[in-house]
């Protein structure tokens, strides 16, 4: 067994701008989703959209810079995560398949193997 | 040494490379220790073999010393940890009752997993399955060795890291999974076929290891009609290999080709095998691009050739698999049928698709009906920008001779 990182990456302004319906067919595919992966699923969350992060970094001082916004300013920003566990990558890709974000257009998963230390 | 060994075991590194890294990888669960005791075991041959004579089965050999060398290894190993985790390669294999259970079966499918890269599935293949050195598999994609040393590094840590599992896909993921495979053989196969940059046109140690590659998965999958057809068409296309370039060198038209020399026996067993493929199920891809070829194989002459039977394969294949190149090869086949102006008209259309814009076969498919037309300053422009796009030594000069003449027709 191990542990992957799904990272899902979409275009928030159109994340935001799902009518009711589209919002309930979302929720629904990631219930389906948590159901069909059922105790694999460790952990996960949507996260409020991109604009409100804060970053952290320091300058060649060691002074602490803070501004306001992602890490990385592109379009799609990171929206949410599960954290799962599988036996291998095949079936990483079968469960992760089920995500409404893969079919979307404009969002797409990332799937990360967790390094395991110890 | 005798050179009987020394043969005997180049025979066995191109016949069982692949089943003693597979199964040792099997056996261990390290791809890395895998490869590098098989290649120890061929070492090992070139030494013992002279003073024990060639074994009876050379493969069982090599893959039992393989193993035994791996097993050696592991348990010094045990103590340290380990550098990268192991393969997965659990046996809840499902291809157990498709008749799938096979080691180099796994190998392939491994080395030619979709999340791995186009390039790096076929430096893995080329390396792990064919049994290359780095450096013949970087020659053959025109990389530095380093780089590709360092491609297959990646690659490899990828399949341990991300645990791509070492085994035959599952019954509902094989056809696709098949389908990468064999764009991965055919790529091996094309970049043999026309070498993209070089002296020479053709790589035939890059169009071998593409046969033994098609030969090995017919024989591992002898009921798969893609298979079947994929190999089919290396074969067809295979069996004009010698009369693509004549003696000095220079690239040699269909139309100008000595169809007597032509390989007989590759063709009949192409022609076989793609009629089995076409009993199985609609043609795919490759039993279309077969068919094709065998159309060429079975003409008597390049004017006897059924050009409406081309055109009409064409058709058929450009609505399973709309390529811009299979829009031109179509075009092409279209002024051979109705004459040079009809051929024009056809590609006409292809002149404005951004895909074709640096491709030389448009170039030169101009080029040649505005020569048949006499249209001397535009064949020669076209001429010109054929030979600009192309990176072959051997076409451009096949280019070159045909301009001169143009512009001595114009003069």
């Amino acid at each position: 067994m191990a542990k992957y990182m799904l990272l899902i990456y979409g275009d928030a302004e159109q994340w935001d701008s799902m009518t009711p319906e589209q919002a309930q067919a979302h929720e629904a595919a990631h219930v389906a989703f948590r159901d069909a992966a059922g105790d694999q699923v460790v952990g996960g969350h949507e996260l409020v959209s991109s604009p409100v992060a804060t970053s952290l970094r320091a300058d060649p001082a060691g002074e602490l810079l803070m501004t306001d916004g992602p890490f990385l300013e592109t379009k799609e920003a990171l929206g949410g995560y599960y954290l799962v566990e599988a036996d291998d990558l095949d079936v990483v890709v079968k469960l992760a398949s089920l995500l409404p974000e893969v079919r979307a257009g404009h969002s797409g998963v990332e799937i990360r193997p967790v390094v395991e230390h110890g | 040494m005798s050179e009987a060994v020394v043969a005997a075991v180049a025979l066995a590194h191109r016949r069982e490379w692949a089943q003693v890294l597979a199964t040792t990888a099997q056996a261990t669960g390290d791809l890395d220790l895998a490869e590098e005791c098989a290649q120890d075991a061929f070492a090992q041959a070139l030494k013992v073999w002279p003073e024990t004579g060639i074994p009876e089965r050379p493969g069982a050999w090599l893959t039992q010393v393989a193993r035994n060398q791996a097993r050696d290894e592991l348990r010094r190993r045990s103590a340290f940890r380990r550098r990268m985790p192991l393969l997965v390669t659990g046996d809840a294999a499902p291809g157990a009752d498709a008749g799938l259970d096979d080691d180099r079966l796994r190998l392939i499918f491994t080395c030619c997993h979709p999340a791995l890269a186009r390039e790096a599935q076929a430096a893995l293949t080329l390396r792990l399955v064919c049994g290359l050195s780095t450096s013949e598999v970087a020659r053959a994609f025109l990389v530095p060795p380093a780089t590709m040393a360092a491609r297959l590094t990646r690659a490899k840590k990828k399949i341990a890291a991300a645990r791509i599992p070492y085994r035959a896909p599952a019954p509902d993921q094989l056809g696709a999974r098949v389908g990468v495979v064999l764009e991965v053989v055919q790529l091996i196969f094309t970049t043999g076929h026309t070498a993209p940059a070089g002296a020479r046109l053709i790589r035939h140690d890059l169009l071998d290891r593409a046969l033994d590659l098609g030969r090995l998965l017919h024989l591992l999958m002898p009921t798969d009609a893609e298979v079947s057809a994929q190999l089919a068409l290396m074969l067809l296309i295979d069996s004009r290999s010698a009369t693509r370039v004549d003696s000095d060198g220079r690239m040699l038209l269909l139309a100008e080709q000595d169809r007597t020399r032509w390989n007989t026996e590759r063709i009949n067993e192409g022609v076989a095998l793609l009629m089995q493929a076409l009993r199985h199920q609609s043609p795919s891809r490759y039993a279309l691009q077969a068919a094709i070829a065998a159309v060429h194989a079975e003409s008597p002459s390049w004017e006897a050739t059924d050009w409406p039977a081309i055109v009409a394969l064409y058709d058929r294949l450009l609505a399973l698999w709309p390529s811009p190149v299979v829009e031109l090869n179509r075009a092409a086949a279209i002024g051979m049928r109705d004459g040079p102006c009809a051929g024009l008209d056809a590609l006409a259309p292809l002149l404005a698709n951004p895909a074709l814009a640096t491709y030389p076969y448009l170039s030169a498919a101009r080029a040649d009906f505005l020569r048949q037309l006499h249209d001397w300053p535009q064949a020669a422009t076209a001429y010109e920008e054929a030979i600009a796009l192309t990176g072959n030594d051997s076409e451009r000069r096949f280019l070159t001779e045909r301009l001169t003449e143009v512009r001595q027709a114009s003069a």
